[in-house]
């Protein structure tokens, strides 16, 4: 068996570099928001490189309890963060491209704007998407068939 | 040697903290402002792991665990707002919501 | 609704979340960090009740899994979101460059709501691309992509979503959906 002093001191060393890398993807994901043109960049340079600190913490926290089950305990908070994240990256993209929240110029191509017209010519000739709605609101149920199971019967 | 890496690692982080602070004053957009809210709420949840490190307890894992379940919450409450009241509401397919809805 | 269509979905949903409410109960002992017939009694009486309280459309699995595809699935998206998260993270703090962004529009071969689902979730999770906008009916996913310079970068992008799709199939998806993309 090895002497416990040095490991100690190595584990606890490992630790502390890891929560400093954590601070710098921390760091880096502000430096982001802060250079990016656009909301659309900015959102990209946001809370995901962060994941990867957090699970890095994660790591630290146990290591520095040198617990397994520390970091069982801890297996959800990194869970919740791989599951919530994307979606609300996912909102927070939607929003802001709906609400033409990014510098189009910006854009090497952008496939998206054709679908979206291309929708809005079919669906609504004229007029808004609240106004139509109330008025095709039955036609709409019948309109493309639903994959969801036990629907349309 | 583990005191110095722990004192970078703060000035680092504080450093960070003020720089998202800059953001989410400045905006310009409302957009801006929830993505860097978004950011400061993970740097919270990651200071609070840190500083169970720095300490040597693991008292505030509950936290850490409600924080990171419920982070979500604010930023979607807040997205489909702001999608709802000023945005463009026509997606590339008709019927979307309706089934979401269902 | 009429009562035989209510009986089949009922009868849908008591078999086909039983993987949803295993890992509920799992999430359940992990927060108590403790396996006592207590923790397993709660966990499965709450279970049941959030899955009652909030109903959720059942979702369709293909009854096909193959776990070490999928450990190999979520391997690959855990590295491709540490390499990314420092690739976006030079990209902040290097010289401002004349990087353009994408939106790119990938047609995914899948029909099924859960392959797109986590396709679309493991997009989102590697930095540097983001779903913007989701047409569930013909399974098209808008994929923001940051640092674009060229159209190649396009289909790379393209091609790296696609690939993602792949993976997940290999794992999760159903026979003739694996056997089409397998080539």
């Amino acid at each position: 068996m090895l002497d416990a002093e040095p490991w100690n001191s190595i584990l606890d060393a490992v630790a502390a570099a890891l929560l400093v890398v954590a601070a710098l993807l921390t760091l880096a994901a502000a430096i982001g928001l802060v250079r990016f043109p656009d909301p659309l960049s900015r959102l990209h340079a946001a809370t995901k490189p962060q994941i990867l600190g957090l699970i890095l913490v994660v790591i630290a926290i146990a290591l520095g309890a040198r617990s397994a089950t520390v970091l069982l305990l801890l297996v959800p908070v990194v869970v919740f963060q791989l599951l919530t994240a994307p979606i609300s990256a996912h909102m927070v993209g939607r929003a802001g491209y709906r609400n033409g929240d990014f510098d189009p110029d910006s854009l090497l191509v952008d496939e998206l704007a054709p679908d979206v017209d291309a929708a809005r010519g079919t669906e609504l000739p004229g007029g808004s998407w609240t106004d139509e709605r109330a008025v095709a609101d039955p036609g709409d149920d019948d309109a493309g068939p639903s994959k969801g199971p036990g629907a349309g019967s | 040697m583990t005191t110095v890496l722990y004192l970078i690692a703060g000035v680092i982080a504080a450093a960070a903290v003020l720089i998202v602070l800059l953001r989410l004053i400045t905006g310009p957009t409302l957009i801006d402002r929830l993505i860097a809210s978004d950011v400061m709420l993970t740097t919270l949840i990651l200071v609070i792991g840190a500083e169970m490190v720095i300490s040597g307890h693991t008292r505030s894992i509950p936290l850490m665990v409600v924080l990171a379940a419920t982070a979500i919450l604010g930023s979607v409450a807040v997205a489909r707002f702001i999608t709802r009241a000023g945005g463009d509401q026509s997606g590339p397919i008709a019927g979307e919501d309706d089934d979401a809805r269902r | 609704m009429t009562e035989s269509s209510r009986a089949a979905r009922a009868r849908i949903t008591i078999r086909q979340q039983l993987p949803l409410l295993a890992a509920l109960v799992v999430l359940w002992m992990l927060l108590w960090g403790s396996i006592t017939p207590l923790t397993i009694v709660t966990g499965v009486v709450i279970a049941l009740a959030v899955t009652r309280a909030f109903y959720l459309p059942a979702v369709e699995l293909s009854g096909r899994f193959d776990p070490f595809w999928f450990a190999v699935f979520v391997g690959r998206v855990l590295v491709e979101m540490a390499v990314a998260s420092f690739q976006v993270a030079l990209l902040a703090i290097g010289p401002r460059s004349r990087h353009r962004s994408a939106l790119v529009k990938v047609d995914l071969t899948t029909r099924s709501d859960f392959i797109l689902t986590g396709t679309a979730l493991a997009v989102s999770l590697v930095p540097g691309s983001v779903v913007v906008e989701v047409d569930r009916a013909s399974t098209v996913l808008y994929v923001h992509t940051l640092s674009v310079r060229t159209e190649a970068e396009v289909e790379k992008a393209r091609a790296h979503v696609l690939g993602l799709e792949r993976d997940l199939l290999r794992a999760w998806g159903s026979r003739a959906e694996w056997e089409a993309v397998r080539s």
